[in-house]
């Protein structure tokens, strides 16, 4: 161990602002590293809230409860001791942001407020304004600025991470990063590394995501050994507007409030929707699900979304567009009710969604999957041991994964509200983790020879040449806007056999073409063609891993469909009836083969897939979910 | 609607090369704002005359004015290219790097400035560390809360710092941005324990005084952030402190 160990925490969101603050408070240095300012990262996007049950609303909500609806929100694809320790430890992050001075929404007594959210019966989920994700962010962003003036944390900012640098005996001793202005890459030391890099959306091309999430990081400590799991889990919002930069997030409350969805009866209508007379409309939500309408869950109306556009060919104009209309409600109850939503729409579409039906379409929201990441279990309680080295430990020792990277707590879906809390508490558990890590390594951890560093160093500066010199005439911004279409199209929402295979077969012309590029930008000075260029094979690789994961996941669960493999409640059958013991007795043999985690590792030849078990210690699954 | 859009692009290749004007013509098609026109221009690099160039370089991440990364000025204003809709703008359309803050390339700024003054004002709640307390803060009164939260959103754009007449290369003026947290944090129940740190960081050579109170600020915020009360308040404590430094201590 060096003299004075240090840890490298890469990604400034709300994963790695907690992690960096639980570093410092234990009495470590922490070197930053943020491909732009922290406090512009992805996490600033998030609007509605984060959830921990307070019990404010005399619901007699419980920790238990929470518990339970994440778990079975998940659909049971989550190891359950990590979560029992992130709703039991909700309401203390809360306090802790309360105390950092977040302007969460307040009751008229002055105590915090609480809201309802998707997937559960009680009001857990605590907001500031609309905006919760940008107030939880800056009061982050803000505590650890306090102790970068103390001198314990050293910023990089607009440095992107490259790859870890590891020993002969493959543990992590540094990372090598490229300053983003002048393109140099650096080596730098470290005892433990934590990645907190965020989600990986971008490889779906347009999403509700930023545009630097892109998976990269996730994809380069992949191809260096670490383990990416449940890679086929990506939830995908069934309202986003489609735009030509981005997929903006149509918030659920428009359908809440009312909101209709619709398309023209007739295929090719090209009529503007306020001349479309009421009877050639054609409310598929609400004849399909009569008893829910346009209120159902978001992958059923995600599914019956592209069922409509893309089986039925009834998108507006042909496109894959579909009309959530408000403009039967009278502008003074949209007014109150969903001010701000409304606002952004206005903003953005220039349209009055008042006066006009707005144009969404299901958009890529959020990765359930991510780097494999390990817990220590605490056998009395049934959780996680609070503090051990194991908790979030990558498969690679010495790094840790945090944040919406990592795979953790939210199984085959997330339920709204519970990635702002699994970002912040899994960032702290990786730096206790880091921390205790680094203490156990003793002093008879060698220091590195340089040459170690330098060797690494050069592999990257090599890799940044062979980008500049290639001249196969390929654009990355145009391999990009390809792969995002193949994704879309065929690794989505809805999936088959088929077209997994197709998409398998198209990535992996993209991932040859990638390597001939042709960089119209050959300055060496805040190049952003060369850190694209790099990070388009990055998402270029991991999509190749979420394609083949869903390919081999035959089955439905959570955000995964295949339409193939669904096995259907029957209609008007409960338990006690025959039908419902024989449907029950294949869900159990379904569980029985596939209710396992997907465990990529990376090999020459691809990605090699194997399974694990799930810790199901806390809430076996009994009975299959019914929603009826 | 026109056919086309039209941009006229101040460039700069580095922070000591010279600037140069450049024009591109792309495709129209309704639904673009200015970074997705970019994005289009970035996969075709071909100015108006037919010529490759280098793709234009610029700043953005949220797509959707929460990040505050993407301000520049656009037909002379200083806002955030992501939420400027193309339809809505007179063509050609100009677009310049913020003026006020070190150039990197084209259209990409370096506001450090802005997160150095943050640290020097110490725009935080002081606290004992991010472990659980098993308390809340004290409580807040809804309204107090919502006057905070107007500054709470503030994005570290530079909008305003760009408008401002007072913040510029040759001056120690801290500008208006940060004035608007150290209220902020002024206000909060225990943040206001460290109020004196705060502005004694705003008094004297560079600090509050110097602003001329010109509201350039606050006309072009992307947030509506009223910065001018803001400066007004602290500009009440700081005449306060200034007494109490005298006589007290
Ligand atoms: C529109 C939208 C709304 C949402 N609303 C909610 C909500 O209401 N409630 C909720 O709970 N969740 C919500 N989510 C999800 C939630 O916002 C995210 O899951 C969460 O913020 C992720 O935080 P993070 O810390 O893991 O990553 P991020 O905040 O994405 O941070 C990633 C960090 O990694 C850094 N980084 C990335 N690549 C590199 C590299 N190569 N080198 C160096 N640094 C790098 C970046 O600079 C950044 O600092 C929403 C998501 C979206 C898209
Ligand atoms: S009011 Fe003050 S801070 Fe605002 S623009 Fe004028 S001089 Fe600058
Ligand atoms: S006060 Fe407004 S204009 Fe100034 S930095 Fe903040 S958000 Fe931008
Ligand atoms: S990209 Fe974030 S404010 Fe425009």
């Amino acid at each position: 161990m060096a003299a004075k160990p240090r840890i490298i925490i890469v990604g400034g969101g709300l994963g790695g602002l907690w992690a960096t603050m639980r570093v410092v408070e234990r009495g470590f240095n922490v070197d930053l590293f943020s491909l732009f300012p922290v406090k512009r990262s992805h996490s600033c996007c998030a609007q509605g809230g984060i959830n921990a049950v307070l019990d404010v609303k005399g619901q007699n909500d419980s920790i238990h409860q929470h518990i339970v609806d994440t778990i079975k929100g998940g659909d049971y694809l989550a190891d359950q001791p990590p979560i029992r320790n992130l709703c039991d430890e909700a309401p203390g992050v809360i306090r802790t942001f309360d105390r950092m001075g977040v302007t969460f929404s307040r009751t008229p007594e002055g105590i915090m407020d609480q809201r309802l959210f998707g997937g559960v019966k009680n009001k857990r989920t605590a907001f500031a304004g609309a905006t919760t994700g940008q107030q939880l962010l800056y009061a982050s962003d803000e505590q650890v600025r306090r102790y970068e003036a103390g001198g314990a944390v050293t910023k990089y900012e607009s440095w992107d991470f490259l790859s870890l640098v590891l020993d002969e005996n493959g543990v992590c001793r540094g990372t090598t990063a490229m300053d983003l202005s002048n393109m140099q890459v650096r080596e730098f030391r470290a005892d433990a590394v934590i990645v907190a890099t965020g989600g990986l959306a971008l490889i779906y091309g347009r999403s509700t995501m930023s545009s630097n999430s892109t998976g990269a990081p996730a994809a380069r400590v992949f191809q260096q050994g670490a383990k990416f799991a449940n890679g086929e889990f990506i939830q995908f919002h069934p309202t986003g507007m489609p735009g030509h930069d981005k997929n903006r997030l149509m918030s659920e409350a428009c359908r809440g409030e009312g909101g209709r969805i619709w398309v023209p009866r007739k295929e090719g209508d090209t009529r503007d929707p306020l001349e479309i007379p009421e009877d050639e409309r054609f409310y598929f939500l609400e004849e399909w699900y009569p008893a829910y309408g346009n209120t159902v869950p978001r992958d059923v109306a995600s599914r019956a979304i592209c069922r409509v556009v893309r089986h039925m060919k009834l998108g507006i104009g042909g496109k894959d567009l579909v009309y959530l209309d408000l403009t039967h409600l009278p502008r003074e109850f949209l007014e109150t009710k969903l001010g701000g939503i409304l606002e952004m729409y206005r903003t953005f579409f220039g349209e009055d969604p008042c006066e006009r039906p707005m144009q969404i379409f299901p958009a890529t929201h959020y990765s359930m999957g991510g780097i494999w990441v390990d817990f220590e279990k605490d056998e009395q309680t049934g959780g996680m041991v609070s503090v051990h080295a194991r908790n979030h430990a990558t498969s690679i020792p010495g790094l840790y994964a945090a944040g919406e990277c990592d795979f953790a707590y939210h199984g085959a879906n997330r339920l709204g509200a519970n990635s702002l809390l699994s970002a912040s508490f899994s960032g702290q558990v990786a730096g206790d983790a880091a921390v205790a890590y680094v203490k156990g390594l003793g002093k008879d951890n060698a220091e590195l020879p340089q040459s170690v560093y330098d060797s690494e160093r050069k592999k990257q500066e090599e890799v940044n040449q062979a980008v500049m010199t290639s001249d196969g005439g390929e654009n990355p911004f145009a391999l990009h806007r390809e792969l995002g279409d193949l994704m879309r199209e065929d690794v989505f929402v809805e999936r088959s056999n088929e077209g997994l295979d197709r998409a398998l077969d198209g990535i992996g012309k993209l991932k040859e073409r990638s390597h001939r590029v042709s960089l119209d930008d050959q300055s060496s000075w805040s190049n952003q063609s060369l850190s694209w260029a790099r990070q388009v094979q990055d998402m270029i690789l991991l999509g190749e891993v979420i394609a083949k994961c869903a390919r081999m996941r035959d089955e439905c669960r959570g955000s995964h469909y295949k339409a193939e493999f669904e096995l259907k409640i029957p209609e008007g059958k409960f338990e006690g009836d025959p039908e419902y013991a024989e449907y029950k007795a294949k869900w159990k043999a379904n569980n029985d083969k596939w209710l396992k985690h997907t465990i990529v590792t990376h090999t020459a030849d691809g990605p090699q897939v194997d399974y694990k078990p799930v810790d199901l210690s806390v809430l076996p699954p009994d009975k299959p979910r019914d929603y009826r | 609607m026109s056919k086309e859009i039209v941009f006229k692009i101040r460039r700069q290749d580095g922070p000591s090369t010279s600037a140069y004007w450049e024009e591109f013509r792309m495709p129209h098609s309704p639904g673009h704002n200015v970074v997705s026109a970019l994005m289009y221009l970035r996969e075709h690099p071909v100015n108006s005359r037919g010529e490759k160039v280098q793709p234009i370089v610029w700043d953005s991440n949220c797509m959707e004015e929460v990040c505050g990364a993407c301000s520049m000025i656009i037909n002379d204003v200083p806002r955030q290219a992501c939420a400027a809709l193309i339809d809505e703008l007179e063509q050609p359309i100009v677009l310049e790097p913020l003026s006020k803050f070190p150039l990197i390339r084209d259209l990409m700024v370096d506001r450090q400035k802005m997160f150095d003054a943050l640290l020097k004002v110490k725009a935080w709640v002081p606290m004992d560390g991010s472990w659980d307390i098993h308390r809340h803060a004290p409580l807040i009164a809804p309204d107090d809360q919502s006057i905070r939260y107007l500054f709470s959103r503030c994005m570290t754009c530079g909008c305003c710092m760009e408008a401002c007449p007072q913040f510029h290369e040759n001056s120690a003026f801290i500008g208006p941005a940060p004035i608007g947290q150290v209220d902020l944090h002024n206000s909060h129940p225990t943040g206001k324990y460290a109020r004196e740190g705060r502005l004694h960081a705003v008094m004297g050579d560079g600090g509050i005084t110097d602003c001329g109170n010109a509201q350039n600020c606050v006309q072009v915020c992307p947030k509506d952030i009223p910065l001018t009360d803001a400066i007004a308040r602290i500009g009440r404590q700081t005449t306060a402190q200034w007494l109490r430094d005298l006589f007290v201590k």
